[in-house]
C-alpha cells in the first residue's frame, strides 16, 4: 500500500515536514512492514508561465516548431522552443526552467535547438509524471486553473508530494486504505485521528432493483451480503481530473484514466471500499447478483471474453452478465466519455468467492485484493456517497435519487476476554484499564463484567475473532519491547537420536576422508530419473524449469551434474557427496479429500494421510573423478576409481557400526564390469563402482568416474544399539602365505570366505596380496596369494599347527572352487 | 728386550692404546685399533701374559693392574664407538633431509557443506537447552503443510505461484513450503511438554537470484507446555542469538502476521559482527502457537500454550558468514564448501 503523505495528513496529524521514512518508522511499530518511498523525483524551478506570443518555423526535417515568448515571472520573458502546437497565445502553461529536473532524471538546461537558445521547456502532462497524456503540452486552463504567472507549479499541481509504501499483512485488509493507515499511524504515534468515514454521510437512493439470488453459496456464505447503489445524473465525463487527484493516484500506483473512473479509484484508496461505476443509461433494468451458469461467457473491461465457472459470482442486469463481482466489470456497461448518468455500486462480497474467481481467471485486481482480505461492511454506503460528492464537485453532476440499499444481517461477533489472559499469553502484567483503553482505541465495543470483558470488534476488523487476536492487539499497541525475557526449562532431553548421530558421523567421516559435501536441487529431467533407478518418478505440476519437471529418484545424476560444473570451473579432481531425500512412489492411495484443519484427524484419517505420502528414504551418495592423490615430488598420482567408492562406503558403515560386504553385480547406470551391490547382513543397502562410460560422456565428464549410493535408512536398520567388544588375542602369532591357482571367475571375496571357513578359529586375519595372470598360469586361471595370520587365544602356535589350518583352508577352496595349491 | 710388568709399563701400554683410540675417526679404523690394542699381540695382552711368571704373591696385584687398564681401554672403545655412531646417525638423517614444505597431498581436502554445518550447530544450541531435533518428509500431504497450520483452503499461499505441487494436484501432495509440517507431526506424535527444533529443506517457487532460491533451508522451533508466554519465546531467541552472534547480540520483535501464530512477530537480530558495522538484521518470524494449530493435534489450548519461531539458514549464513550471493550456496562448487572445512 502506497500512502501519499498529504492524503494521510488529511486524517491524522502529521508533524510538519514528515518524510516517508518518518511515517514508515511509526507504522513499522504497529506491524506494517517498510517497503520504500516514492515521489520526490521532480525538482524546480518549475513555474506557471504565460505564452505571450509565438512564431511558427517550419524545419528541414518536416516538423514545425514554435518559437515562443513566455512570461515566467512578472516582467520576465524567456524564449522557449516548443514542438507542440496545441496551445494559443495567452495560455497559461507549465515551464520547466534551467536547473529543474523531471521524473526519469531528465535535467533541464538552456540549450541551443532549431536555431534558438531555448531557455527552458513547456511541459506536457506526461513529462511532469501527471498522466500518460502526451498529445501536447499541458494547458492549465484544461484543469480549470488560472494561476498567477511565476507561481510554483510543483505546489500548484501537487507534484512535490511523496508517498510511503508499506507491506500490509493479509489479515489487515483495512490497511489497504488511507483510512486504515491513518488509524494505525495514530495508534503508533498517538496523533489525533479523524475517521474519513465520518466526514461524509450516507445518501439513500431508491427505486433501483437489486436482488441477490445465490443458489450455491460457498461454505453457506452468500456471495453478497450488502449491495448499495446510488445514481448521479448529468456529469461531464470529460471534465478534467484535478492534478492533486491525478497525482495522488499516481503516487498510490494507479493510472489516471477519466474523471469518473479516477474518482472510484480515489475513494477505494481512501476508504478501502472497491467501487464500480456503471453508465446508468447502458443498464437494462435492475441488478441481480447470482452464480454463473457453466459455460456462460462475459466480456470483461480488459476486452477479454471469459468463460465462467458455476462458482463465479456475477452482476447481471436484464441483458445478462455485466460484471464479474468484486473482480472486474464488464465491457457493456462501463462508463465512457459519453456517459451522462452514473450508477455507483459499493457492495460487500464473500472473500472466498472473490479469491477463487480472481485466481481462477488470473485476475488479481485492486478490488479483489481488498475483498479477499475483508472490506468494512459498514463503509459501503458512505463510500458511495463520497463518490457522489466528488462527481458532483468535479464533474458537475447531481444526485438523481435513484439507488438501493440491499443488506442482510451480519452475525454479531462477541469475544469473551478474561483480563488475565493477556498477561498469561504475553508475559507482561497489563493493567485491566490499559487493556480496555487499547481495545477501545482500535474501535472495539466493550462490556466489562467481573474479571473479563465482552468485546465486539470494529466492523473493519474481520480478522479479530478469537481472544488471542485481542491479545495480539493489546501486545502490539502496548509495544513488544515491553515483553521481558525468560528462558523456559525443557524437560531433560535425550540429545540427538542415534539416527541423527549416525548422519553426522557419516558426513564427518567422509569429509575427513577427503569428500566434499554439496546440496543439489532435487529437480531432474525424465532422462536423469532413468539413469540410476528403475523406480517410477514423481512429476511436479508446476516445475520452475520445463526441462527438469521430476523429483529425483537417485542422488547420482545431480552429483554428476555438480561434478561437471566443478570441472567447467577448472576443478579437475572432484570427490563430491550429498546426503538427501530421494522420492519414490507412495505405498498407499492418494487422499481425495482432506480432513478439516482445526480438529485432530482420527487414527484412520492419519494413517491414510501418511500412506498417501511418497516414500522418501534418505540417501548418501558420491562421485569421484580425476586424481585422488595428485602427483607431487616423490609421489605418483593415484587416479580415483571404484576403490574410493569403497573407501566411502567403509566410512559410512563404520559410522553405523555395521560390517558390509560387496558383491559384484550388474547395476543400472554403472560400468558392467565395475559395479557391486553393498550388503549388510545379507540385505542390499546400496551400490558402488564406476559409472557407465556412456553416461559420463553425457555429462561431459572424463570416462572414469566412480560413484556410490547408500540408503541410509536401510543401512541404519542394521545398526546395533550397543557394540559388544570382541576377544583380543595376545599370544604370539604365526604368519604364512598361501598361493592358489583358481578359475578367473571366482571372486576374491568368495575365496577369502572359504579360507576363513576352512582355516577355522585360529585364523586371525587373511588378506589378498597378489593376483597374477599370465606366464606360467594356465589360461582361464589366476594365481592369487593371500597372507594369513594365525593366533590362538591360549598358547603360542607352532608352525605345524598353522600349516594344518592352512591345509584345511586349501582343501575347502579346492572342494568349493577347484583351487589348487601353487608351489 | 723383555718387558717388565710394573704399574708404569701397564700405564704406558694403556696410554699408547688410548691415544690410538682417540685418533680413530671411523668404524674401520676403530676396529683395526681394537684388534691391535686388545689382541694377543697388544701391549696389554703381552703384559698380561707375564702375570703367570710372577711370584705368586705378586700375581693378584698385577692382575688387578692389567684388568683395570683393560677395563679403561674397553670403556674408551665403547665411548668412541657411540661417538662415531652418533656422527654416522646424524649423517644418515641428513641424507634423508627433505623440504617439508614441499609435502605431497595424500588425501583430498574434504569438507561439509556450510548450510548443513550451520543447521547442525544450531541444533546443538537447542540440544544444550534440552530440546530434541525432529525430522519429517520433504514431500508432504497438503494437510500437514497447510490445513493443520490454520491456512484455510482458500488461503493465497496455497496458490501455485508459491507452492510446488506434485501432479496431479488432486492428490494433495506438495513440496513443503516450510518445516512447520514437522511441528504438526511432532504435536501429533510426541508427548507434552514438547520442545523440538525442526531443521530442514523447504521449497517455494522463487527464481534463483542473489537472494532467492526455490530450494532452501529453515530451522523452526516449537515449544508447547503449560504456562508458556511470549517472554519464553523472547528469552529463548535471545539466548539463541547470543550463541550465534556473540554476547552483545540482542533481538527485537515487531508485530506481524502468520496463520499459525497469534500474536505473531517479525524477529530482528542486532548483529554486532555485521560487515560494515553492527546493525539490526531481519532474521525470522515467530509467535505464540495459534489455538487452531493445537486443536489440529487434539491439544486443548485452554491448558497448553506454545511458541514457535523460524528462520532461513541461507539468510543466516549470508549475514553471519559474509556469503554475498545465493548462487554460491546452491551451485555445488566444491571450493565453496572447502573454504569452511568442518566448521562455520
Amino acid at each position: 500500500m502506497r500512502v501519499p503523505l498529504s492524503w494521510l495528513a488529511e486524517f491524522v496529524e502529521l508533524p510538519q515536514n514528515s518524510t516517508p521514512d518518518d511515517v514508515m518508522a511509526q507504522l513499522v511499530k504497529v506491524g506494517l512492514e517498510e517497503e520504500g518511498s516514492h515521489g520526490g523525483d521532480i525538482r524546480g524551478p518549475i513555474v506557471v508561465g504565460k505564452v505571450l506570443e509565438f512564431v511558427e518555423e517550419p524545419q528541414s526535417n518536416g516538423k514545425t516548431i514554435r518559437w515562443c515568448q513566455v512570461e515566467v515571472a512578472p516582467g520576465v520573458v524567456n524564449g522557449v522552443v516548443c514542438g507542440a502546437r496545441n496551445f494559443f497565445e495567452g495560455d497559461k502553461v507549465v515551464v520547466t526552467l534551467p536547473g529543474a529536473a523531471l521524473p526519469g532524471g531528465f535535467e533541464i538546461a538552456a540549450r541551443k535547438t532549431y536555431g534558438h537558445v531555448s531557455d527552458g521547456m513547456i511541459a506536457s502532462s506526461r513529462e511532469l509524471g501527471l498522466s500518460d497524456d502526451h498529445e501536447g503540452i499541458l494547458r492549465l486552463s484544461t484543469l480549470g486553473l488560472d494561476p498567477e504567472v511565476g507561481n510554483d507549479a510543483l505546489e500548484l499541481l501537487g507534484l512535490n508530494e511523496s508517498a510511503a509504501e508499506v507491506n500490509v499483512t493479509p489479515d489487515r485488509g483495512y490497511c489497504l486504505s488511507i483510512r486504515g493507515i491513518a488509524r494505525e499511524y495514530s495508534h503508533a504515534s498517538g496523533a489525533k485521528f479523524t475517521d474519513p468515514a465520518t466526514k461524509v454521510s450516507a445518501k439513500a437512493g431508491s427505486g433501483f432493483s437489486v436482488q441477490v439470488q445465490d443458489d450455491a453459496p460457498i461454505h453457506g456464505v452468500p456471495g453478497s451480503s450488502i449491495f448499495t447503489t446510488l445514481g448521479v445524473s448529468g456529469i461531464d465525463a470529460n471534465a478534467p481530473v484535478p492534478s492533486w487527484m491525478a497525482n495522488r493516484l499516481k503516487l498510490a500506483g494507479m493510472r489516471s484514466i477519466s474523471i469518473a473512473v479516477d474518482i472510484t479509484n480515489y475513494v477505494m484508496l481512501e476508504l478501502g471500499q472497491p467501487i464500480h461505476a456503471y453508465d446508468q443509461d447502458r443498464l437494462v433494468g435492475g441488478i441481480t447478483v447470482r452464480r454463473a451458469v457453466a459455460g456462460e461467457q462475459l466480456q470483461t473491461l480488459d476486452e477479454k471474453v471469459r468463460t465462467l465457472h458455476p462458482e463465479d459470482l456475477l452482476i447481471c442486469d436484464d441483458s445478462g452478465p455485466i460484471g464479474l463481482a468484486g473482480v472486474m466489470g464488464g465491457a457493456s456497461s462501463e462508463v465512457s466519455s459519453t456517459t451522462k448518468n452514473v450508477l455507483i455500486e459499493a457492495a460487500l462480497f464473500d472473500p472466498i468467492s472473490i479469491a477463487r474467481t480472481a485466481r481462477r481467471h488470473k485476475l488479481p485486481s485492486e478490488a479483489s485484493k481488498r475483498f479477499e482480505r475483508g472490506v468494512d461492511p459498514e463503509v459501503g454506503p458512505i463510500a458511495a456517497a463520497r463518490v457522489a460528492q466528488l462527481l458532483i464537485e468535479l464533474a458537475g453532476g447531481q444526485l438523481n435519487g435513484v439507488g438501493s440499499s440491499y443488506r442482510t444481517d451480519l452475525p454479531k461477533i462477541e469475544i469473551e476476554l478474561p483480563f488475565a489472559f493477556a498477561s498469561e499469553l504475553v508475559g507482561v502484567d497489563y493493567a485491566n484499564q490499559q487493556i480496555l483503553d487499547l481495545l477501545h482505541q482500535i474501535g472495539c465495543e466493550l462490556r466489562v463484567h467481573d474479571d473479563a470483558v465482552t468485546v465486539t470488534p470494529p466492523s473493519w476488523r474481520p480478522d479479530i475473532r478469537h481472544k488471542t487476536d485481542l491479545v495480539e492487539e493489546v501486545a502490539r499497541l502496548a509495544g513488544y519491547h515491553l515483553i521481558p525475557s525468560r528462558i523456559p526449562v525443557a524437560p531433560p532431553g535425550r540429545g540427538l537420536t542415534p539416527r541423527q548421530q549416525f548422519r553426522r558421523r557419516a558426513l564427518a567421516g567422509l569429509a575427513g576422508a577427503g569428500f566434499t559435501e554439496v546440496l543439489n536441487y532435487p529437480f531432474y529431467s525424465e532422462q536423469q530419473n532413468l539413469e540410476f533407478s528403475q523406480s517410477p518418478a514423481l512429476r511436479l505440476e508446476n516445475p520452475m524449469q520445463g526441462d527438469s519437471p521430476e523429483l529425483r529418484n537417485s542422488l547420482i545424476p545431480g552429483l554428476l551434474q555438480a561434478a561437471a560444473r566443478n570441472l567447467s570451473r577448472g576443478t579437475t579432481d572432484v570427490a563430491l557427496i550429498e546426503e538427501g531425500s530421494v522420492f519414490l512412489p507412495a505405498l498407499g492411495n492418494a487422499t481425495t479429500s482432506l480432513p478439516v484443519g482445526n480438529v485432530r484427524p482420527n487414527p484412520e484419517q492419519l494413517a491414510e494421510l501418511n500412506a498417501s505420502i511418497p516414500v522418501q528414504p534418505r540417501h548418501l551418495a558420491g562421485v569421484v573423478l580425476g586424481d585422488w592423490i595428485p602427483q607431487a615430488p616423490g609421489q605418483q598420482a593415484v587416479q580415483s576409481g571404484y576403490p574410493q567408492a569403497i573407501l566411502a562406503v567403509e566410512q559410512i558403515t563404520r559410522a553405523a557400526g555395521v560390517q558390509f560386504e560387496i558383491r559384484q553385480a550388474t547395476v543400472l547406470g554403472f560400468h558392467s564390469g565395475r559395479a557391486a551391490e553393498v550388503l549388510v547382513e545379507g540385505e542390499v543397502v546400496g551400490h558402488l563402482g564406476e559409472v557407465a562410460p556412456a553416461l559420463t560422456a553425457e555429462y561431459h565428464l572424463p570416462r572414469k568416474v566412480a560413484a556410490f549410493k547408500i540408503n541410509l535408512d536401510a543401512l541404519f536398520a542394521h545398526a546395533p544399539e550397543v557394540l559388544q567388544a570382541g576377544e583380543l588375542r595376545v599370544m604370539p602369532a604365526a604368519t604364512q602365505d598361501l598361493s592358489l591357482l583358481v578359475s578367473l571367475d571366482v571372486p576374491a571375496a568368495d575365496l577369502i570366505a572359504v579360507i576363513r571357513e576352512g582355516a577355522g578359529d585360529i585364523l586371525e586375519d587373511v588378506s589378498l596380496v597378489d593376483d597374477y595372470r599370465g606366464d606360467n598360469v594356465p589360461a582361464g586361471s589366476k594365481s592369487v596369494t593371500f597372507s594369513l595370520r594365525f593366533r590362538a587365544a591360549d598358547r603360542t602356535l607352532t608352525q605345524a599347527e598353522a600349516t594344518l589350518s592352512k591345509d584345511a583352508a586349501v582343501a575347502l577352496a579346492s572342494q568349493k572352487f577347484g583351487a589348487t595349491l601353487r608351489a | 728386550m723383555s718387558e717388565q710388568l710394573t704399574a708404569e709399563t701397564v700405564s704406558q701400554a694403556l696410554a699408547s692404546s688410548l691415544a690410538l683410540v682417540q685418533k680413530a675417526d671411523n668404524f674401520q679404523d676403530l676396529k683395526a685399533i681394537k684388534a691391535s690394542a686388545v689382541g694377543e699381540e697388544s701391549p696389554l695382552s703381552k703384559l698380561n701374559a707375564l702375570i703367570k711368571s710372577l711370584p705368586n704373591d705378586q700375581k693378584a696385584e698385577a692382575g688387578r693392574l692389567v684388568g683395570a687398564a683393560r677395563a679403561e681401554l674397553n670403556a674408551a672403545f665403547a665411548t668412541k664407538e657411540s661417538e662415531l655412531q652418533a656422527v654416522a646417525d646424524a649423517e644418515a638423517l641428513e641424507l634423508e633431509r627433505v623440504d617439508i614444505t614441499a609435502y605431497p597431498r595424500v588425501a583430498p581436502k574434504g569438507a561439509r557443506h556450510p548450510l548443513s554445518l550451520l543447521m547442525d550447530s544450531i541444533s546443538d544450541v537447542f540440544i544444550g537447552m534440552g530440546w530434541e531435533i525432529a525430522d519429517g518428509p520433504e514431500l508432504e500431504n497438503e494437510w500437514f503443510n497447510f490445513d493443520a497450520l490454520n491456512f484455510h483452503p482458500d488461503h493465497p499461499a496455497r496458490a501455485m505461484q508459491d507452492t510446488f505441487f506434485v501432479a496431479p494436484v488432486e492428490n494433495h501432495l506438495l513440496l513443503r513450503t516450510h518445516t512447520s509440517p514437522v511441528q504438526v507431526r511432532s504435536l501429533l506424535e510426541r508427548e507434552l511438554p514438547l520442545y523440538v527444533l525442526c531443521p530442514g529443506r523447504v521449497f517455494r517457487t522463487d527464481e534463483l537470484d542473489a537472494t532467492h532460491t526455490p530450494v532452501f533451508h529453515q530451522v523452526e522451533g516449537l515449544a508447547v507446555d503449560k504456562g508458556l508466554t511470549m517472554s519464553d519465546l523472547k528469552g529463548t531467541l535471545e539466548h539463541f542469538a547470543r550463541v550465534m552472534f556473540g554476547p552483545e547480540a540482542k533481538i527485537r520483535l515487531r508485530p506481524s502476521f502468520f496463520p499459525f501464530t497469534e500474536p505473531s512477530a517479525e524477529l530482528d537480530v542486532w548483529h554486532p559482527g555485521a560487515k560494515g558495522g553492527a546493525r539490526w538484521v531481519e532474521w525470522g518470524g515467530c509467535g505464540m502457537v495459534n489455538p487452531n494449530v493445537l486443536l489440529a493435534a487434539g491439544i486443548d489450548p485452554e491448558v497448553y500454550t506454545g511458541f514457535a519461531f523460524g528462520m532461513g539458514i541461507e539468510r543466516t549464513l549470508m549475514f553471519r558468514n559474509g556469503v554475498r550471493d545465493m548462487h554460491d550456496m546452491v551451485e555445488a562448487d566444491a571450493r565453496f564448501s572447502q573454504q569452511f572445512g568442518s566448521v562455520i
